[in-house]
């Protein structure tokens, strides 16, 4: 699921490229960088278009909706949003836990 | 824009929200709906969705339902909406979270959701609903018209973390109007308030779609973070 997700994240990155000047280099596969807060490749704007175009990606994927900005996400020490690779993983458990929780 | 819009419309059982679905299917419009009760009407070009607007889950799948049949959404109009009638010191808490539920996080959700969809053609119409309780301070509303402040401010701002979308959020402030919303009001009560106005008489469901109108027209992507009371407020 993990390799699947960094999959379909690097597509949304690959598209959403074509409309930044700082690109996401999205071809280091998981330790491609995305935000960090200070000096990630993602401004804002760019970072809000990413996570709702990887989040409907995954819904259609795996026809269960998630909210990646949740509380969670947004106090996490390690934010989720650093890498393309630490992003899968923080999916692989919110998709985890929905599907535990119903 | 010469394909057909999409349209939602919270609160389209009765009252304004019924009007403003045969209104804007009238006008072309696909409307998607939603209220909590099924509604007594089928109209070709109306999909309804019974469910809570503060239920995230549900307001969620709605929205990819809509995304997955029509892979865009024009235009937001958020007019599910309850009020209630008491002073303070006889309004139970449990009140409180149900107006504040179905006003303020029911426009939240819905505002979050709509605008996720309406990014991807950078293009976005929002309207939420107010009301003059707020500017007349009016006794007995206090949770209602300040549930209500709260969409105003919450509609300022997010005006202006969206427009680098092309989304444009407004709201529409309606003076009663006669739906089951005021039923309760006594006469008296509700006279003092008409005469509050510049011009004194009950509002008109026509009155609010034409603000909505001008609000969602294509024309108005300069018009945002505002919102217009009726009546002469
Ligand atoms: N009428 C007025 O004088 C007046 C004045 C100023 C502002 N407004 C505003 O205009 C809006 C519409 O009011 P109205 O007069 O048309 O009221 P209404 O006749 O009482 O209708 C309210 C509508 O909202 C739906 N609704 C209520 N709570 C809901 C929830 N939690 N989830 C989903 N749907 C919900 C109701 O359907 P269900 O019961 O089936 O859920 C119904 O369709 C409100 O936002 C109100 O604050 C009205």
């Amino acid at each position: 699921m993990y390799e699947k997700i960094v999959n379909l994240i690097i597509m949304q990155a690959e598209e959403l490229n074509e409309t930044l000047e700082n690109k996401i280099p999205a071809e280091l596969g998981a330790s491609a960088s995305l935000f960090d807060g200070k000096d990630g490749i993602l401004d804002s704007i760019a970072l809000v278009t990413l996570i709702v175009a990887v989040e409907q990606s995954v819904e259609d994927e795996f026809e269960t909706s998630i909210i990646l900005a949740n509380e969670k996400a947004m106090s996490l020490k390690n934010s989720p949003f650093k890498t393309i690779g630490s992003l899968a993983e923080y999916i692989v458990i919110l998709l985890n836990e929905e599907n535990t929780n119903g | 824009m010469d394909e057909t819009q999409v349209m939602i419309i919270t609160g389209t059982r009765k009252g304004i929200g019924k009007y403003l679905a045969h209104y804007y299917v009238s006008k072309g419009f696909i409307v998607i709906g939603c209220s909590r009760g099924e509604v007594d009407y089928k109209l070709s070009g109306y999909q309804h969705f019974c469910l809570d607007v503060s239920d995230e889950k549900k307001v969620k799948q709605m929205i990819a339902k809509i995304r997955k049949t029509y892979g865009r959404l024009d235009v937001l109009i958020n007019n599910a909406g309850i009020a209630s009638m008491n002073h303070i010191l006889l309004t139970p808490a449990h009140t409180v979270h149900n107006i504040l539920n179905t006003n303020v996080v029911g426009t939240f959700l819905f505002c979050r959701e709509a605008a996720k969809l309406m990014q991807k053609n950078k293009y976005g119409r929002i309207v939420n609903t107010s009301t003059v309780a707020t500017p007349l301070k009016l006794e007995g509303e206090a949770i209602y018209a300040a549930s209500k402040a709260a969409i105003l401010s919450f509609t300022e701002i997010i005006a202006r973390e969206l427009a680098n979308f092309g989304i444009t959020v407004n709201s529409v402030g309606p003076t009663p109007v006669e739906t089951d919303l005021i039923r309760s009001v006594p006469k008296e009560k509700m006279d003092n308030l008409l005469a509050r106005q510049a011009i004194s008489r009950f509002g008109t469901f026509e009155d609010i779609s034409n603000v909505i109108d001008f609000f969602i027209k294509k024309e108005s992507e300069f018009v945002t973070g505002q919102n217009i009371y009726l009546g002469g407020i």
